[in-house]
């Protein structure tokens, strides 16, 4: 079930639905482009709405289980990445397909992992979407045309992907609070993100000559520090330097009469992304509508 | 540990006050408001009586401090991890072990100045809640030998994620969760690049990252004896079943 169907199936269940989503619809199949172009501000005004009444009650439960269909979605999107990835001859150099096999063997458990805890609570496992690993929403000829030829883009889409799916992760969170079991596996799951994002950073710097850090290092202008524009949606807030009130540029850094630069500021924390914006950054360019 | 500066100072009231008035108020503290005033120059001879009876006070001195209850102790006990883990980069940063290159001297930098944010930001956000400055004790790390040092970053950056994993779930107020979510991440990045130094691809290893996908997680009181290995302030958690001996 991709975010269309879901749609469909509100309007199949409420004709009136159709009139106040038509709008925002189209809003959804016009985002065409990746990146920096995309406004999130533009999107339908309430994704978690439709999702809400998609999956049915607002109970707690639901709240769980959308969260879980919400990753799970994320995770196809990964893990087909990575297997088209591993399945392209010549793609993945042999010096790197350890490396690389890591990560799909944790995408792949993870999508096994969320279905199986999304049936025990009930839910339903959400289908996988169609994807356009080339962010051309089906055309195949996206601006990562070259994504299952060439490695480095390959590693640029991959850097994206993981760093994104952390800010998603994080941005759930909270739907999850004090539910020992689902909120202790989303961060666990989180964390591992946040490993892969970090490996897939240090390969392109050690090895293929990026200049990037295993973290997200901003300035106060640019969260993107991947020299990538067309991704600069994808780190957008990375550059906030303020943390539960605290402007962190005001404190003591590790040398004396130091204070904390805002490179080390934003590179400390980083930054949640709402379902809606992730899907923003998603459907209609990786997530075919 | 020497960080506050006087020039900072009111900077970090200001940031404090707006802090808690943002998180809302509805969290335990009578027990981390006794830590404050507690008896920093004796070692109480009830230091391991007492606690859990709701008479912290007596029970705290600057050898054995406990981290109270509710979404105060959650950040208390952040907070003494970052403690820890920022002390131990500094050194590690200011006394390079032998052969270090230019690339890990600056990755122990950078983490270092993470780390020392992170600490930063706890003590600031607590204010008077905070619990006091822990004394460490690293006399088994060698810090002129890069196997040693990095299998120390590896053991905190790993034991960090795992704890605040681990821990998440104990968080009432979400703004703290997410606060602890946008640490913890970095916190596994730090762990996957240590882990890279160390041996090439071990970043996400089955020591750490189980056959569902997911990093395993620590409890409190799993947390705890560990860090108090590297620590001469021993820290306890008495409402999360950990009492340091």
């Amino acid at each position: 079930m991709n975010l269309l169907n879901i749609i469909e199936e509100i309007e199949k269940a409420d004709p009136e639905v159709t009139e106040r989503l038509s709008p925002r619809r189209d809003a959804i199949k016009n985002i065409t482009s990746f990146g920096s172009k995309v406004a999130i501000a533009a999107l339908p005004f309430a994704l978690g709405t439709m999702f809400k009444k998609a999956y049915g009650s607002t109970s707690t439960t639901s709240t769980v289980i959308d969260v879980l269909n919400f990753a799970l979605t994320l995770e196809y999107l990964e893990s087909y990445f990575y297997n088209q990835g591993t399945a392209s001859a010549g793609l993945i150099p042999a010096a790197d397909t350890k490396y690389i096999a890591e990560i799909t063997d944790d995408e792949n458990h993870h999508v096994t992992f969320l279905k199986a805890v999304i049936t025990q609570l009930g839910g339903t496992p959400v289908s996988s979407p169609t994807f356009d690993l080339t962010a051309g929403n089906g055309s195949h000829n996206g601006p990562f045309e070259d994504v299952l030829t060439n490695y480095q883009t390959f590693l640029a889409v991959a850097e994206t992907f993981e760093d994104t799916g952390v800010r998603a992760y994080k941005g759930q969170a909270h739907n999850l609070l004090g539910n020992q079991v689902v909120l202790t596996a989303a961060l666990s799951i989180h964390a591992v993100e946040a490993r892969h994002a970090s490996a897939i950073r240090y390969l392109r710097t050690n090895k293929y000559g990026a200049n990037v850090k295993p973290w997200i290092t901003s300035t106060l202008s640019l969260g993107n520090d991947t020299g990538i524009a067309l991704v600069n949606a994808n780190y957008a807030y990375e550059n906030n330097v303020v943390q539960g009130g605290v402007d962190l540029t005001t404190l003591p850094g590790a040398t004396a009469g130091s204070k904390t630069s805002v490179a080390t500021a934003t590179a400390a924390f980083d930054e949640a992304l709402d379902m809606q914006a992730v899907l923003a950054l998603l459907v209609g360019s990786f997530i075919v509508n | 540990m020497k960080t506050e500066t006087s020039e900072n100072f009111d900077d970090a009231k200001l940031a404090r006050r707006s802090f808690l008035r943002y998180a809302g108020a509805g969290v335990a503290s009578a027990g981390l408001l006794a830590i404050a005033s507690c008896s920093k120059d004796h070692v109480s001879p009830s230091a391991n009586n007492g606690i859990g009876k709701g008479d912290l006070a007596s029970s705290f001195n600057a050898n054995h401090i406990d981290i109270g209850s509710g979404d105060l102790a959650i950040l208390n006990y952040a907070y003494a991890l970052e403690q820890l883990e920022a002390a131990f980069y500094i050194q590690a940063a200011s006394s390079p072990y032998s052969g270090i290159t230019t690339a890990e001297s600056d990755f122990l930098t950078e983490i270092r100045d993470h780390e020392v944010c992170h600490r930063e930001f706890f003590k600031a956000a607590l204010g008077s809640h905070a619990i006091p400055v822990l004394t460490v004790d690293f006399s088994s790390i060698n810090f002129s030998s890069r196997s040693s040092v990095l299998r120390a970053a590896k053991a905190f950056e790993d034991a960090g994620v795992k704890a605040y994993d681990g821990a998440g779930y104990l968080i009432q107020n979400k703004e703290y969760l997410t606060l602890a979510g946008k640490i913890v991440s970095v916190e596994a990045r730090h762990a996957a690049l240590i882990r890279n130094l160390l041996e090439w691809g071990s970043y996400a290893s089955s020591d750490v990252v189980d056959n569902n996908g997911l990093n395993t997680s620590l409890s409190i009181a799993q947390v705890l004896p560990i860090a108090n290995t590297y620590l001469k302030t021993k820290v306890s958690a008495v409402n999360y079943n950990y009492k340091a001996s």
